[in-house]
């Protein structure tokens, strides 16, 4: 007799949960045609203008895997560029955006690779303007749901449905703790925590998911905190 | 919190409460928002949903490329001058949830449910559906919540995009969802609308995403005519006392498992079964204006 083994499925733990609400599943409302190319793609999009913070001069998109291969098919670029134009899913403004980022001065650089990658929809996006230069990469994975992978180097995996502060600091210690004091002071609940670094001693990025929003003068009260570079809140709902 | 069918149906059953009510109010536990805040916003939802049924049944709809729109018309048109053959119900639950896969196609406004691709099965079920129940307005949100918390359950145990487990995870998604809501709306109980949603997905496992040139539109739109077809079907069986012999969340692992052993030809990358047919090779040529090669 033979038997063949079956692996007991891996059910996530309840606060690591893919999908957390209900509107995950029904919405988002959106213009077609697709909800991980189209929808996903342009908050994918978004979440990248909202940490560059400003409409940026030049935007270099990356797409891998199905997003390569059926991008026209399904309106990603157009929809990628409209996030970066910070348009919403369900902004009808979605389907010129390409002519729309022309007229308002954005060179838009689109790249297909063959490189795989451990999710079918993944894209990268780079912005820049004379100062300042962001890089993402963001997966889409089903239903309009996406996941930021890498900030400017930084891995990490975050979904953006709450407010996530991002704090880019020195890798030192007490950093962790100062944050988390004044969060204290305001009353302000995490609801998910992650640090990534790239060396020792060299820059580190905490990011933040929290319960309540967080004002100007909490975010500013961090900035004051030393050895932090910068501080940003970024929240797709 | 639930995390699977099982735990969902033990809530609600020991509970004595709806699905929709469990959902409605784990999202108040989850979101920390309040009940009428959490009602508004899928009350926006019906609404757009309602706006995409009427566009597809009243409008001339074509999308894009040409290869889609109309279909919902047409059915309607035969329902009114032929002597058809399957119910009214059915057919209304076909042509309407044609009818917003047609407007999502031609990149109208519409509500993923769980996705684009299978977004016209939970509305064009829930309109058809209402139609012969007559439901009051807040029966037909109570409808999403259902539909919502199996959607919910399936996309944190398995998948529900064509990407990541091929179209039994996207329309299988959405068809099992409706079948669920199906059998609450008429009445039914949580472990009714459990049994539905295993019905429904039985006979979903294993269908491939292979949409023509990597559009939402062939052969989406028909899958999501048949997917409010078995919906419907599967909510009556479930109603009838029908059980399914297979648990509903293994069913549902099942269907994770196939997703994971399916070729990436056949998760919506538009490089085999339909796509890769002559004729899908030659509507890909055309679309993107390339020349075709032997």
């Amino acid at each position: 007799m033979r038997v063949n083994l079956v692996e007991p499925l891996v059910i996530q733990e309840e606060n690591r949960l893919k999908y957390k609400s209900v509107f995950d599943i029904i919405g988002p409302i959106m213009v077609g045609p697709s909800s991980s190319h189209t929808a996903g793609a342009a908050r994918i999009g978004r979440v990248a203008r909202k940490l560059f913070g400003r409409q940026p001069k030049r935007a270099e998109i990356t797409f891998y895997g199905s997003f390569a291969k059926t991008y026209q098919g399904h309106g990603s670029d157009v929809a990628t560029v409209a996030g970066i134009l910070d348009f919403d899913t369900f902004d009808l403004r979605l389907k010129n955006s390409l002519l729309l980022a022309e007229k308002a001065g954005l060179e838009v650089i689109l790249t297909t690779s063959d490189v795989l990658t451990e999710h079918p929809n993944t894209a990268r996006i780079k912005l820049s303007d004379d100062q300042h230069q962001i890089e993402i990469v963001g997966v889409s994975i089903g239903g309009g749901k996406i996941e930021v992978l890498e900030v400017n180097g930084f891995d990490l995996q975050l979904g953006f449905d709450t407010p996530t502060l991002l704090v880019l600091h020195e890798d030192r210690f007490g950093m962790i703790a100062a944050v988390a004091k004044v969060l204290t002071h305001y009353r302000i609940n995490v609801g998910l925590m992650e640090v990534s670094r790239h060396d020792r001693g060299s820059r580190a990025l905490m990011a933040i998911e929290t319960d309540s929003t967080i004002s100007p003068e909490v975010l500013e009260e961090i900035r004051q905190i030393p050895h932090i570079f910068d501080v940003s809140l970024l929240s797709l709902n | 919190m639930f995390r699977n069918v099982a735990e969902l149906v033990e809530l609600a059953e020991s509970q004595g409460k709806k699905i929709s009510q469990v959902m409605i109010e784990a999202e108040m536990e989850v979101s920390q928002r309040t009940r009428d805040a959490i009602m508004q916003d899928m009350y926006a939802n019906l609404d757009v949903m309602e706006k995409a049924v009427r566009r597809g049944l009243t409008e001339d709809i074509r999308s894009h490329s040409g290869l889609t729109g109309g279909d919902a018309k047409k059915l309607q048109e035969y329902m009114k001058t032929k002597p058809f053959l399957s119910g009214p119900t059915l057919l209304n639950a076909v042509s309407m949830s044609v009818a917003v896969n047609e407007v999502n196609a031609a990149m109208g406004t519409i509500v993923a449910t769980p996705t684009a691709g299978a977004c016209g099965i939970v509305p064009g079920t829930l309109f058809a559906v209402s139609d012969k129940l007559q439901p009051s307005r807040e029966e037909m949100v109570n409808y999403l919540f259902t539909a919502g918390a199996i959607g919910y359950c399936i996309a944190n145990n398995a998948f529900i995009s064509g990407a990541a487990g091929g179209c039994q995870a996207e329309v299988g998604s959405a068809t099992a969802m409706a079948a669920a809501a199906i059998v609450e709306m008429a009445g039914g109980t949580p472990e009714e609308s459990a049994q539905a949603v295993a019905i429904a997905m039985k006979n979903m496992l294993g269908l491939v995403c292979d949409p023509v040139a990597g559009l939402v539109e062939v052969p989406c739109v028909k899958r999501n005519a048949m997917g409010a077809a078995i919906a419907t079907v599967a909510a009556d069986m479930a109603l009838a006392g029908i059980k399914s012999v297979i648990p509903t969340d293994e069913v549902i692992e099942a269907m994770y498992r196939i997703g994971c052993a399916m070729p990436n030809t056949l998760k919506e990358t538009a490089q085999g079964g339909l796509a890769a047919t002559q004729t899908g090779r030659m509507i890909e040529a055309k679309v993107f204006g390339v020349r075709m090669e032997k």
